[in-house]
């Protein structure tokens, strides 16, 4: 096996909800998740709205402080890195937003925009920074550079704008990018083209990328392995075929039996999903948490909390047989 | 039904006319679901205001005829729209709105608020039938005494489909019903959509940007690209047999769970309506775009499909 480039280790974030005169509560946003990432692979994080899945990206970025775990970049912990050494990851890391209307700063020129690093980071000056920016603008193929380079955002479409943003993320030449729903807000035409853009560079570049999105239906042209978070615990881990083809955990067959493929015959028939909703995540259930809608519960998913344990060489799930 | 024939929809902005909705037609039987289906600004949302007259100061031009029931909708006045027609025959459920619900009011309050406004119905008679729908929607009754916040997204959406029936009308427009959803929660709200229209006999306008979702419903499929209807047709066909080369590339985009189709995507984005291209309005991302294109093309029958294209144009 090849030594993980991201090594996550019961990384734990909680974020405290303080009531008066009463002891601090906690949401746990991210319970216990542990994962590595390879070289040059994609793991796609899918789960629902509050699953813990944009916070368990931005604390491997230390954008969000951990509560407890280790998260090892190249073997290096990142939760204890001092601010210098921050500096340096600062380079090495680097995300895609899911909203390319706002994560552009509108009175910047496309120019500046994918210049901004380099000023942040000290790189180069003038006339090589000029050439960096230009070989990034054809990286994510906003040609001719000429037309966009000095063209303000909201010139550009919402497919353009996040090929900006992704040309701002690989400037530095990243090692790791965290890709936070960076199609979900653009049109149907246009959102593969920019997962097969991000394969490209992938390619390329030797990125390793963490994919986190809602929708599973996209993360078998952009991913290896398939990780799914329900309520902060990872419930589901494996090769992306193998999960989607035979799903394991009782939330994973649900999520992939409410997404439809086009097809005139489904307006015949009802979906088979389970009702209510993703838990309280001040107040989880006992045992695991997807019980209360889970038409195989047993008595002791109630009170045990079951653990993500390998049942086949390389497919972790966390419901005991 | 519901028969809409040549509407026009334009916007008078600076400098200019948007034509959001242009000569649109189609049809709406009663049980049946057609879907509307195109990307942002196609004018899918124009068109479902322009159907209940819900529009804005700049409209600079309103034409076309709307019969429900053989009785043209463009031909009535305001109030007369307003008090026979809105909410009672024709209602919607709008985008985002179980975002836009009033945090101040109680959910059951404002779900009965169109019976109170658009009829006569005593306190007594609409807080029955505010019972009765949220029902049919199945929402606790107890929901109708909580505010907007108490309740989570999925029992939002629903009290808010629950106010778009409450005076029993036949057509509900659904206005992307379940964007900002979680998957499973928007399956189960599909599942109740299903439901109601065979319990009540409901027609739908289904107004989506995802054709995969579309099937969930459609029993016809109107595909739109930059306000105008540029296919039109029976489901059945319009999933397996595409005549429009948007219509094929849109299918070809979208992303499968089941099989191993690798999906394409169009070069290019949406045109801005305020300057389309000449001519048809595909034509700069259309594979197949030949001279005659920069002309507007004409209305051809093709398998049972209306397309608007010159692949299909008899000459």
């Amino acid at each position: 096996m090849p030594e993980p480039i991201l090594d996550v280790r019961n990384l734990k974030v909680y974020f405290p909800i303080r009531k008066r005169l009463s002891k601090p509560t906690y949401v746990k946003a991210v319970d216990d998740v542990s994962l590595t990432l390879n070289e040059a692979e994609t793991v796609a994080v899918v789960g629902e709205s509050g699953s813990g899945k944009t916070t368990f990206g931005k604390c491997c970025l230390r954008l969000v402080e951990p509560h407890s775990g280790q998260i090892l970049y190249r073997g290096k912990d990142i939760t204890k890195l001092n601010s210098k050494e921050l500096l340096w990851y600062r380079r090495e890391a680097q995300i895609v937003y899911q909203d390319p209307f706002s994560s552009l700063n509108p009175f910047f020129t496309i120019r500046r925009t994918i210049e901004e690093p380099l000023i942040v980071h000290g790189v180069h000056s003038g006339p090589e920074r000029n050439k960096m920016v230009e070989a990034a603008l054809e990286d994510v193929k906003l040609t001719p550079i000429e037309s966009f380079a000095e063209k303000y955002p909201h010139m550009l479409s919402g497919g353009q704008r996040q090929r900006v943003a992704i040309a701002r993320a690989m400037i530095l030449s990243p090692k790791f990018v965290v890709a936070d729903e960076p199609v979900s807000m653009l049109d149907a035409s246009v959102r593969v083209e920019i997962l097969y853009l991000l394969r490209q560079l992938q390619e390329e570049h030797r990125i390793s990328f963490l994919y986190i999105t809602h929708d599973i239906a996209t993360v078998k042209y952009f991913s290896e392995r398939l990780a799914i978070m329900y309520a902060g615990k990872l419930v589901e881990l494996g090769p992306i075929r193998d999960v989607i083809s035979e799903p394991l955990h009782p939330y994973t067959q649900s999520l992939i039996e409410a997404i439809p493929d086009p097809d005139p015959q489904n307006r015949f028939s009802l979906r088979r999903v389970p009702g209510g909703e993703p838990p309280d995540p001040t107040d989880p259930p006992e045992g695991c948490r997807f019980n209360p809608r889970c038409h195989v519960a047993r008595p002791e998913c109630r009170s045990q909390e079951p653990q993500l344990q390998e049942v086949k060489p390389g497919r972790f799930v966390a419901c005991p047989p | 039904m519901l028969n809409v024939s040549s509407l026009k929809l334009y916007y008078q902005v600076r400098g200019g006319t948007v034509k959001a909705v242009d000569e649109i037609d189609f049809n709406l039987e009663k049980g049946r679901t057609v879907a509307i289906v195109g990307e942002s600004g196609c004018g899918k949302s124009s068109t479902a205001n322009a159907i209940l007259r819900l529009l804005p100061r700049n409209v600079n031009t309103y034409t076309g005829k709307v019969l429900l029931q053989g009785r043209d909708l463009m031909e009535m006045k305001d109030d007369e729209f307003r008090r026979e027609v809105a909410w009672k025959k024709i209602s919607m459920v709008f985008q985002g709105a179980m975002n836009s619900l009033n945090p101040v009011l109680k959910v059951g309050d404002q779900v009965a608020e169109p019976l109170i406004v658009h009829s006569s119905a005593s306190k007594a008679e609409a807080a029955k039938r505010m019972s009765e729908a949220l029902q049919l929607v199945r929402l606790p009754s107890s929901a109708a005494q909580r505010y907007p916040h108490e309740l989570s997204g999925g029992m939002k959406q629903r009290a808010v489909i629950a106010m778009s029936l409450i005076a029993n009308p036949e057509i509900v427009i659904l206005d992307e019903p379940t964007s900002a959803l979680d998957v499973i929660t928007q399956a189960n709200i599909m599942n109740t959509l299903k439901t109601l229209r065979k319990e009540l006999g409901l027609s739908y306008i289904f107004i989506t940007h995802d054709l995969a979702l579309a099937s969930e419903l459609a029993d016809s499929l109107a595909v739109m690209y930059a306000g105008k209807i540029v296919e039109y047709g029976a489901a059945e066909g319009m999933y397996t047999d595409p005549k429009h080369p948007y219509t094929q590339k849109l299918l070809e985009s979208v992303p499968t769970l089941r099989t191993d189709k690798k999906p394409g995507f169009i070069p290019g984005a949406p045109p801005d309506l305020f300057n389309p291209p000449a001519g048809c309005r595909f034509q700069p991302r259309c594979p197949y775009a030949m001279e005659v294109c920069g002309q507007e093309p004409p209305a051809a029958e093709v398998d049972g499909h209306r397309v608007l294209c010159w692949l299909h144009a008899k000459r």
